[in-house]
């Protein structure tokens, strides 16, 4: 063994890492710039596998970066620009503390600026990278859109954000690829298939934010600002991709209502209007090459063999289901009323093929009135309506948004106007045997199957029970007399067995019959104690940990269901009190 | 130059005098402008100049337009504010004449010379001014009060159109001309009607360089020479660009803001990074309760909130209490939002992010597979007897030879010896104190039991089964004759005689210590006893042939728990609270110390063929050494819950029991192989129940029927038990 040995912490896995700190002197920034390269770098620390020889045999507790990571930020471009701008900085203050106004023009002309495209393409070298990381790009530019123009972050930042997102938006529904839509406490979640990647994004409620004083905006608005860039490099992309229009441009139908045509010229400048017609989300998009939607033929088919085929064929059943779903709304024509979130509505319909159109006065772009006659369904959201008509359903929002995530429309008898409304269900449960499913959830289920009756029978059934309890309660009040006397009775019987049974007497013993499939099961349960106690020390905690995690589920499957039916009954009770209370 | 300044007064003329200028396009125009124009733009002409030359010109001017008033030229007291407006543009000269032109209207001659001055300054006179003469100018006589006033505004149809002047003090009534006017420029249009603001412009010089200059002077030396001031700087600038202190402006990065990014995407161009890239993971996906309208079993209960509440918010399951809104326009904002993206912004470039590997276990395939208990048999498997009579927990019990006869001791006081088969009490031997310890002697050619008793050995002989087997036994104890020197020895050596006799005691060994336990050599002539506090004897080994004891070892090498003969070869072992050690008896050394990485060993037992050895100890584990293979366990059972107390070893199957304070026995199958390559088997084939626990106690002992696959066991409940 020839060399010189090397010292404790010279090598292996401590060579790998280094600490923060040490990372910020290589580099020479301070902690805000360290903080901003990473974030827009996406430099993360890396938890070392044995910390305690990472950490040179100290257990304080530090955060590592791999030092390739930080070797890597080096030679980076955007190090520089900090510097320069910090230099920009001083100078600017210098040129107006000592009232140079022409230097200051020169030095705000030659602003130093710098741009992250290679950055993007460094951390996404495939599109496909990129999209699968738009998760959090999408919800952060959401909630960026939604903040005021005042403070906070700069106006163009919520400016941008706004349009990328508007562009987005109207990008899923040209490209019809909005699965799921989740209205939660928190926002609306929604979930899109984009050439195969589920990216799903929360929307805020639009209401003006409680800006919290605990949060960093700075931290915020760097991530912002990298968000926005790979926003808006795959926004141009997926345009490409089906043929449209970059920046967006609207469809222009000749055949455009005169409501349409009287908006715009009363609105203000083109140049402003037109980001807002947009965001309105009532039109489509313009293409470049001009072509008939649809027209993508089928995919060739390959002949199968064996397994192959079913998969395949179950493939084509679930293609099926998933364009029977892009086509859910089609042929129908909504109205949103005022106090409906227009912007959402109108956005689940349009991706499912839907007409939409809402009151002149709420946003631009509304493209027929509350009169026209062939409006099928009209979206309210109040308890009762004074003008009605005849030909249309009035529904509440939640039908729209439940029939998505069915992937069925709905019977729509459950969400008119002033019926208290189903539970809504998050679609982005999946649930495994094992796992709680509530009652909902099964009717849907049994819906999504085809099994129209399903509800029915169940209504039947409970009207069933309805009757047997009834007809159980009218015969209430004569059992229990019965009642009390058989138990007298009972009691009086089992006296005179005792008293028979003091004399004491020998009788035959009876054969116990052991049930053999019981025996052989507990047999089986003490083999499987005793090989439990035989495992190694690890494997038990393993075994126990998993069991324990398996035990709890169940538990809380449990409670569930326990808590359903102490609803459920309550319900009936409450149901049946008052048919007894109409009834007298 | 004489151009150039020809063209700018040309220009700054054109801006409000045009008509001033004879040019013939324009001069058509001249009549129709209105009087107020041509004031102003006069004044603009000839701005700077005379006082009253401008007076003269104006009043002549206005003569010439032709205007209706005609008497306007005499207000020469106007003038002054005039030339306040003459810098603005032409908007606030308007105005200003306008004002004017109301006072000139009805006043004749009066221009009040006094300038433009607070008129309250002249409020306490009788005069207002004084007039181009020099004459005051009085005030008009004013006797109108409030009523008079009023009386004029609801009588005088054009009351609304008279205006008092400041200047003068008079009322001037309003022409209807003015009145439009006044109107006009109310709505922001020019005073003109006529007047076009957006006709093309035309220049009134040409543009082209005239031969002849505007005016006569002749060009300043200046104009000639080269000025030095310019020449150092342009040095200056030319040196700086030289150097390369000023650099060109860079050209603007003319790339759109968004393009095709990824349009020459090479998938090998994935970098060494990405390699070790931990991508962040996603949020998780909401579930029901975090609905809106979520079904009701997802809302908590009052406890439940009241525990969510309590709980620290890094502990709670969720981060949102769920909640039920009636209808979608009921939800309000959540005002954790920003939180969460912070929060989640935080995770992203702050946590630390490592990899794991999560496999997924099916838990079955943890459990080993073990050969079936059923394939094991013989093994004691239910319970048959349970020998009751002891009033007091059973320390030990030790089974006979042959098989038949089983002794307990117990801690009333009290030896019972029974038949194992009827389960039926024997003989009982009261003693004077607890019997801590009992042995059968082994040997099946004599009758006799060891008990520990306090501070003695009671070797007894229990007159059970043959009579000539005891009878043999006695008169072996009873044939022992006295050698003729007696060797000191450390316990005291007596036959028990008369009443005692009669209770079957023979032979009675005082020690000066309590005794713990004792036991049988296999041969049935030796027999070791420890005594724990005994200083450097905390074992000693009595012979019973010679009654002769001897102490075995010079030092104290800890606690002695419990010490064991080897079946077959002079071994002897001796355990310590954490260590076992085997001496050879023969050789008088120290052959082995076992590690039995116990806190604390409470019993021992040896296979049979001698080689392996199972320690129980109080931390609920059992130890099993194969003494050829190491020192250390070959294998640490921990099935017990509690503290074990006995352990055995069958004398022909290969079974070994355990008995514990949980109150259970576990029986196991440990098979030793004669192929010394081949581990010992071991595996647990029965959990045997019965015992109740008392007082923390449960199973004190327990031993193996000599030559059935039987197991008896001792309880802290009185009880014996036999499992079959």
């Amino acid at each position: 063994m020839g060399g010189l040995e090397k010292k404790k912490h010279e090598r292996g896995a401590a060579t790998n890492y280094i600490t923060r700190n040490k990372a910020r002197k290589k580099l020479q920034l301070s902690l805000a710039d360290f903080r901003r390269l990473c974030i827009l770098k996406g430099i993360y620390p890396h938890e070392p596998k044995h910390k305690k020889k990472v950490n040179k045999g100290s257990t304080a507790p530090r955060t590592f970066y791999l030092i390739k990571d930080i070797k890597f930020l080096l030679h980076e471009p955007i190090v520089n620009k900090f510097r320069d701008y910090k230099v920009f900085v001083r100078k600017l203050r210098k040129a107006y503390g000592k009232a140079e106004w022409g230097t200051v023009e020169r030095l705000k002309d030659n602003k130093p600026v710098y741009k992250l495209d290679h950055v993007v393409k460094e951390r996404y070298p495939t599109f496909i990278d990129a999209l699968r990381d738009l998760d959090d790009a999408l919800s952060m530019c959401f909630l960026f859109a939604t903040f005021p123009r005042t403070g906070k972050c700069h106006v163009q930042t919520i400016q941008l954000c706004r349009r990328l997102t508007v562009e987005f938006m109207n990008f899923v529904i040209a490209s019809r690829s909005l699965r799921k839509v989740f209205l939660s406490i928190k926002g609306i979640y929604y979930q899109a298939e984009i050439l195969g990647q589920l990216i799903t994004w929360i929307v805020p409620y639009s209401f003006a934010h409680d800006h919290p004083t605990d949060v960093d905006y700075r931290v915020m608005a760097t991530f912002t600002e990298f968000f926005t860039t790979i926003l808006g490099f795959v926004n141009f992309r997926l345009y490409q991709s089906l043929n449209l229009l970059y920046p967006p441009k609207l469809e222009n139908k000749p055949e455009d209502s005169v409501l349409k045509q009287e908006d715009e010229e009363k609105y203000a400048m083109d140049s402003e209007s037109y980001m807002e017609k947009l965001a309105a989300l009532g039109a489509s998009l313009a293409r470049v090459v001009s072509s008939n939607e649809e027209d993508d033929g089928a995919p060739d088919e390959f002949p199968a063999d064996g397994e192959n085929a079913e998969l395949l064929e179950e493939r084509q059943k679930e293609q099926q289901i998933l364009e029977k779903q892009k086509k859910l709304f089609e042929g129908m024509k909504f109205f949103l009323n005022r106090e409906v979130p227009r912007e959402s509505l109108a956005f689940v319909i349009r991706c499912f093929g839907g007409q939409v159109s809402w009151d002149k006065s709420l946003c631009i772009g509304a493209a027929y009135l509350v009169t026209d006659e062939t409006i099928t369904h009209q979206v309210v959201d109040r308890p009762n309506l004074d003008k009605q008509f005849i030909n249309r359903y009035y529904i509440q929002p939640q039908w729209i948004f439940d029939s998505v995530n069915g992937k069925t429309l709905l019977p729509v008898e459950d969400y008119f106007l002033g019926v208290s409304l189903p539970p809504h269900l998050s679609p982005f449960v999946e649930e495994k045997d094992g796992d709680y499913i509530p009652p909902e959830k099964l009717k849907l289920l049994a819906i999504q199957r085809g099994e129209s009756t399903y509800e029915n029978e169940s209504q039947s059934e409970e009207e069933d029970e309805e009757d047997q309890e009834s007809e159980d309660e009218a015969d209430d009040d004569m059992d229990e007399t019965e009642k009390q006397d058989e138990a007298r009775l009972k009691n009086m019987e089992a006296q005179k067995v005792k008293r028979n049974k003091l004399n004491v007497k020998v009788t035959a013993g009876t054969v116990k019959t052991e049930n053999k499939a019981q025996a052989s099961q507990r047999e089986q349960a003490e083999e499987k104690r005793l090989a439990i106690m035989m495992m190694k020390k690890k494997e038990k905690y393993l075994y126990n940990k998993i069991m324990f995690g398996k035990k709890r589920k169940v538990r809380e499957t449990n409670k569930l269901a326990a808590k359903r039916k102490a609803h459920d009954d309550g319900l009936k009770a409450e149901k049946k009190k008052s048919k007894k209370i109409k009834s007298q | 130059m004489a151009a150039e300044s020809m063209s700018a007064a040309g220009e700054r003329s054109g801006k409000g005098g045009r008509s001033k200028r004879p040019a013939p396009d324009t001069g058509l125009e001249e009549k129709d402008q209105l009087p107020i124009f041509e004031n102003a733009a006069l004044d603009e002409a000839e701005d700077g100049g005379d006082l009253t030359d401008s007076d003269e010109s104006l009043f002549s001017g206005l003569e010439d337009s032709g205007s209706d008033s005609g008497g306007e030229g005499d207000n020469d007291g106007e003038e002054e504010e005039e030339e306040e407006g003459v810098d603005d543009d032409g908007r606030g000269v308007e105005e200003k004449s306008m004002k004017d032109k109301f006072s000139k209207l009805d006043v004749k001659d009066i221009r009040n010379t006094v300038g433009n001055i607070p008129m309250e300054w002249y409020k306490d006179y009788p005069h207002i001014g004084y007039d181009l003469d020099g004459k005051k100018i009085y005030k008009p006589i004013r006797n109108k009060d409030e009523l008079d006033e009023f009386l004029d505004k609801m009588e005088n149809p054009d009351y609304w159109r008279t205006v008092p002047d400041k200047m003068t003090g008079t009322d001037i009534r309003l022409t209807d001309e003015q009145i439009d006017l006044v109107h006009r420029i109310q709505r922001g249009q020019y005073g003109d009607t006529k007047f076009d603001p957006h006709e093309p412009s035309v220049d009134f010089f040409t543009h082209e360089t005239m031969i002849h200059p505007v005016t006569n002077h002749p060009a300043h030396k200046r104009s000639f020479i080269p000025s030095l001031i310019e020449k150092e700087k342009v040095s200056k600038l030319v040196h700086a660009i030289k150097m390369g202190w000023i650099k060109p402006r860079k050209p603007r990065d003319d790339t759109p803001l968004y393009y095709d990014l990824w349009a020459r995407e090479d998938p090998n161009a994935i970098l060494g990074r990405h390699k070790m890239h931990v991508p962040a993971p996603k949020l998780k996906l909401p579930g029901h309760e975090e609905s809106y309208n979520p079904p009701p079993e997802y809302l908590l209960t009052e406890e439940e909130k009241l525990a969510w509440e309590h709980q620290e918010p890094e502990e709670r399951k969720l981060n949102f209490l769920p909640r039920k809104h009636a209808s979608f326009r009921a939800v309000p904002a959540f005002s954790r939002f920003i939180h969460e993206r912070f929060e989640r912004c935080l995770d992203l470039y702050l946590c630390p992010r490592q990899r794991k590997m999560r496999v997924n276990v099916d838990p079955e395939d943890l459990i080993p597979k073990l050969p079936k208990p059923k394939d094991l048999q013989p093994f004691p498997t239910t319970q048959a007897l349970v020998y009751t009579g002891h009033t007091n927990l059973v320390r030990c019990i030790s089974a006979s030879p042959s098989g038949q006869w089983l002794a307990s001791g117990s801690d009333d006081c009290t030896v019972r010896f029974w038949e194992v088969c009827t389960a039926r009490c024997m003989r009982t031997i009261e003693v004077e104190g607890t019997v801590r310890g009992i042995a059968w002697n082994p040997n099946p050619a004599l009758c006799l039991v060891a008990l520990t008793v306090d501070q003695s050995i009671i070797i007894v002989n229990p007159c059970l089964g043959d009579k000539f087997l005891c009878n043999a036994t006695d008169q072996l104890i009873t044939s022992f004759e006295k050698p003729e020197e007696v060797p000191v020895q450390p316990v005291e050596w007596t036959a028990a005689e008369g009443e005692t006799f009669e209770k079957g005691f023979r032979l009675i060994i005082k020690h000066n210590k309590l005794v713990k336990q004792v036991t049988w050599h296999g041969k049935g002539d030796y027999l070791a006893t420890v005594i724990p506090d005994n200083g450097n004897a905390q074992v000693l080994i009595h012979q019973l042939s010679k009654r002769r004891s001897q102490n075995p070892f010079r030092k104290n090498k800890g606690m002695v728990q419990c010490v064991l003969f080897h079946p077959i070869r002079p071994f002897f072992f001796v355990a310590t609270q954490r260590y076992v050690r085997v001496y050879n008896l023969l050789k008088q050394e120290l052959t082995k110390k076992l590690l039995t990485n116990c806190k604390w060993v409470s019993s021992m037992a040896v296979h049979p063929g001698g080689d392996n050895v199972i320690c129980g100890s109080y931390d609920s584990r059992l130890a099993w050494f194969d003494l050829d293979l190491s020192t250390k366990p070959y294998k640490v059972l921990r099935h017990h819950k509690k503290a074990l107390r006995g352990v055995a070893f069958h004398k022909h199957y290969p079974l070994f029991a355990s008995a514990s304070d949980d109150g259970t026995v576990i029986v196991c199958h440990g098979m030793v192989y004669s192929d010394l390559l081949q581990n010992p088997l071991i595996v647990p084939v029965k959990l045997l129940r019965g015992h109740e626990i008392t007082r923390d106690l449960g199973v004190l002992d327990v031993t193996f029927h000599p030559t059935q696959p039987w197991l008896f066991s001792s309880g802290a409940d009185c009880t014996i038990r036999l499992f079959t």
